[in-house]
């Protein structure tokens, strides 16, 4: 755990406040209760913005090829190794860039190798396909890594510590919403406004009707792709630099999790999927701070399937008609 | 002509009864009396993995390839399998050194219950099969009831429900609140395992461990059979193609849906139990979706659809994976040249990028959605027979154990 629980002068101050001037119980116990589960609520919403960078990546290319890239998840972990090896060799300034560009060639280089020939094949054989993708690129990193935990190199400016209403935590928690949002606002954007976005909006409508009318969607789905892996490269950054170090399962988790977020918002919906980051992000943090650790991914799962059954199209997904 | 048919049926029962025979007697031979060299030590354990994987993926086939529903939920019904074997074949005496931290709930072992009324080897073997089947019925239970919510949904929706309840089952078995059964996030060790599978004979011990294994796998995957070839196979196949023709022609989907799920859990929960016994410790947290993922892979190689393929490509896929390609890892070809870049985790990545190239190249697998028949195998001998008047025992030497669970 992150946070520890004790030693928040600010519940204390307020406790004393209250219990001199005001006496009135209850909002002590309610300041008491946010003061005590600050640190949590704020993990909670830095975990949910790096869930969110992930989840964006699992919805766009769920919405133009109808398929769970269950490869994503990997991906993000491939960037977390890439971060480890070269920021040893060139320090971590150095690194940044090159995760980010290594992680979109890779990207690109699934769908092309993966995805590609199978356009025509059914579903089901592109989702195996990409567990076979996943399947490698763990195997990969267990070969480069021998299997041991790399430890995570500590980036100068998201690591700083800050106090925040008296808890103490990593910058990157307070930077990791922000700049979560500020990316989903350009994201939006590219999409509402440029030639791309209205291409990639089509594609996502209809697969082949936009092939009739001439938009290229081999290089659609790649930008798709690339834009995916781009977001998921500074999740990594993000998210990582959370945790110590980086193993070829570390990505499976998160990535299903960010799924879930994707599904818990509407699948295809990119505000969705950020608001659905958020909500599991914070009820992961919160479900830690009520001592129920054991229970924080298997919670998120129950989410998922409660909004399955209740509301199979997510909170802002489009109702999808089957025709026979 | 229908005499010749009756006899090419015969032929092809006769082709089977030999092959499970030979296979049998090869299992006797390997427990008991064949001498332990280096080449038995590993064959023994590669043929009791692919035996339950066998099982596994057959258990799996039936949903993914003979309904149509992309289940990855594998996992967590072998974990229930598994704990409720060892749970309730761990001997009563044990269960002090076995569930340290808690207080046991189960204290009765029901080999050991059985050994008490009829003799300690008989009761051991039938005590455990009831095992199993208890573990299968439960494994099955919980089908029953994660089915009500996740059967409804569609294909990759589908995927990934199935998959959040397997997390969700090895979390609750990992909590301690279940201690008292599960024992928490330890193991649980010293149940019945397959080396406890013994008749005595005097003072002659004959070890079954290897043939119960095989006769456990062989009647399973024989039911899976029966069922895909019965009325339900036939309308299970129809969803498989198109749920709404198959609906229009009167096939009620969500009933046909749920019999596949239970029946395919209630074989993955035996194959957990299997597993338990094979390992001969058990613990939740192993139980990763990458377990699931595996034996996806393995079905796909096989051809999805396809009973026979899936027996071959696990025993394949565990013989590489365990014997064959073990010198990727060990840095020298055959022993050697020493190569720098095969060191541990090498036999991996070739392994995947061999998959990759299945799925990708030959996405139809090893036998596609056919099945190796012992009938057409009698035909053809028969034809053989017929043409050149002469035997050809030979044919029975090419097929492999893999078919034998046919």
């Amino acid at each position: 755990m992150r946070f520890p629980r004790g030693a928040d002068p600010f519940g204390q101050r307020i406790y004393s406040l209250c219990s001199k001037s005001f006496r009135k119980e209850e909002l002590c116990k309610m300041s008491d209760f946010i003061s005590a589960n600050l640190p949590y609520l704020l993990a909670g919403i830095s975990t949910g913005g790096q869930y969110a960078l992930i989840a964006i990546g699992y919805t766009m290319v769920y919405g133009i090829l109808r398929l769970i890239n269950f490869a994503h998840g990997d991906v993000f972990m491939v960037a977390g190794l890439v971060m480890v090896y070269v920021s040893a060799a060139f320090g971590p300034y150095v690194a940044i860039p090159v995760v980010i560009i290594s992680t979109m060639v890779l990207g690109f280089a699934i769908e092309r190798v993966a995805y590609k020939p199978l356009r025509s094949a059914p579903r089901m054989s592109v989702m195996i396909s990409a567990i076979g993708v996943s399947y490698l690129l763990q195997n990969c990193a267990l070969y480069f890594t021998g299997g041991l935990p790399q430890v995570y190199p500590a980036i100068p400016f998201l690591a700083k510590s800050v106090t925040i209403f008296g808890a103490t935590t990593k910058l990157v928690t307070l930077i990791t919403p922000v700049l979560t949002i500020v990316l989903v606002v350009v994201l939006m954007l590219l999409i509402n406004h440029t030639k791309m976005g209205m291409a990639m909006r089509a594609v996502s409508k209809d697969f082949e009707t936009s092939q009739l009318m001439g938009i290229k969607i081999n290089s659609v789905i790649s930008t798709t792709f690339v834009i995916g892996c781009f977001l998921a490269a500074i999740g990594s950054l993000l998210y990582f630099s959370n945790y110590t170090s980086v193993i070829p399962t570390s990505g499976g988790m998160p990535g299903l999790k960010a799924f879930v977020a994707a599904v818990f918002g509407g699948i295809g919906s990119i505000p969705g999927a950020v608001i659905g980051a958020f909500i599991i992000g914070i009820c992961e943090n919160l479900m830690k701070g009520l001592g129920l650790t054991a229970f924080s991914d298997a919670f998120t799962f129950v989410l998922l399937i409660v909004i399955l059954v209740v509301k199979p199209t997510g909170i802002f997904g489009e109702k999808a008609t089957d025709k026979v | 002509m229908t005499n010749t048919l009756v006899k090419k049926n015969n032929t092809g029962k006769y082709i089977a009864i030999i092959c499970l025979a030979l296979v049998y007697i090869l299992a006797i031979l390997l427990d008991n009396f064949l001498p332990a060299t280096s080449f038995t030590l590993m064959l023994i354990p590669v043929l009791q993995k692919g035996a339950i994987y066998a099982l596994l993926c057959v258990s799996m086939n039936l949903l993914n390839g003979f309904t149509g529903l992309f289940s990855l939920g594998q996992a967590g019904f072998m974990l229930i399998g598994g704990y409720v074997y060892a749970a309730i074949t761990i001997p009563a005496a044990q269960h002090d050194s076995v569930y340290q931290y808690f207080d046991s709930a189960i204290r009765f072992s029901i080999p050991e219950i059985l050994s008490n009324v009829i003799g300690k080897g008989p009761g051991t073997i039938v005590g455990v099969i009831i095992s199993l089947i208890i573990a299968g019925l439960i494994a099955a239970l919980f089908a029953f009831l994660i089915g009500f919510p996740v059967l409804r949904l569609k294909s990759d929706y589908l995927a990934i429900a199935t998959l959040g309840f397997a997390e969700i089952i090895r979390a609750v078995f990992q909590w301690e609140g279940l201690g008292a059964i599960t024992n928490g996030s330890n193991q649980l060790r010293k149940y019945v395992t397959l080396s406890g599978m013994e008749l005595n004979f005097g003072s002659f011990t004959l070890e079954l461990g290897t043939l119960f294994l095989f006769v456990i796998v062989t009647v399973c995957v024989a039911l899976v059979v029966l069922l895909i070839n019965s009325s339900y196979g036939r309308a299970l196949k129809a969803i498989r193609d198109d749920e709404i023709a198959a609906e229009a022609m009167g096939i009620s989907l969500f009933k046909h849906k749920m019999i596949s799920f239970i029946i395919s859990s209630f074989f993955a929960g035996v194959g957990g139990a299997l597993l338990a016994m094979f390992q001969t410790t058990i613990q939740a947290n192993a139980f990763k979706s990458a377990m699931t993922y595996e034996i996806l892979l393995m079905v796909v190689i096989g051809g999805i659809g396809s009973i026979s393929g899936s027996c071959i490509a696990s025993f394949l896929y565990i013989a590489l994976s365990e014997w064959i390609l073990r010198f990727l890892d060990e840095g020298s070809l055959f022993g050697l040249i020493s190569v720098p870049f095969f060191r541990d985790g090498f036999r991996k990545v070739v392994f995947s990028v061999v998959i990759m190239i299945i799925v990708l190249f030959f996405s139809k697998g090893i036998m596609g959605d056919k099945e190796i028949s012992f009938k057409g195998i009698g035909g053809l001998l028969t034809r053989l027979k017929n043409k050149k008047k002469k035997t050809a025992p030979a044919a029975e030497a090419v097929s492999e154990e893999g078919e034998a669970n046919e």
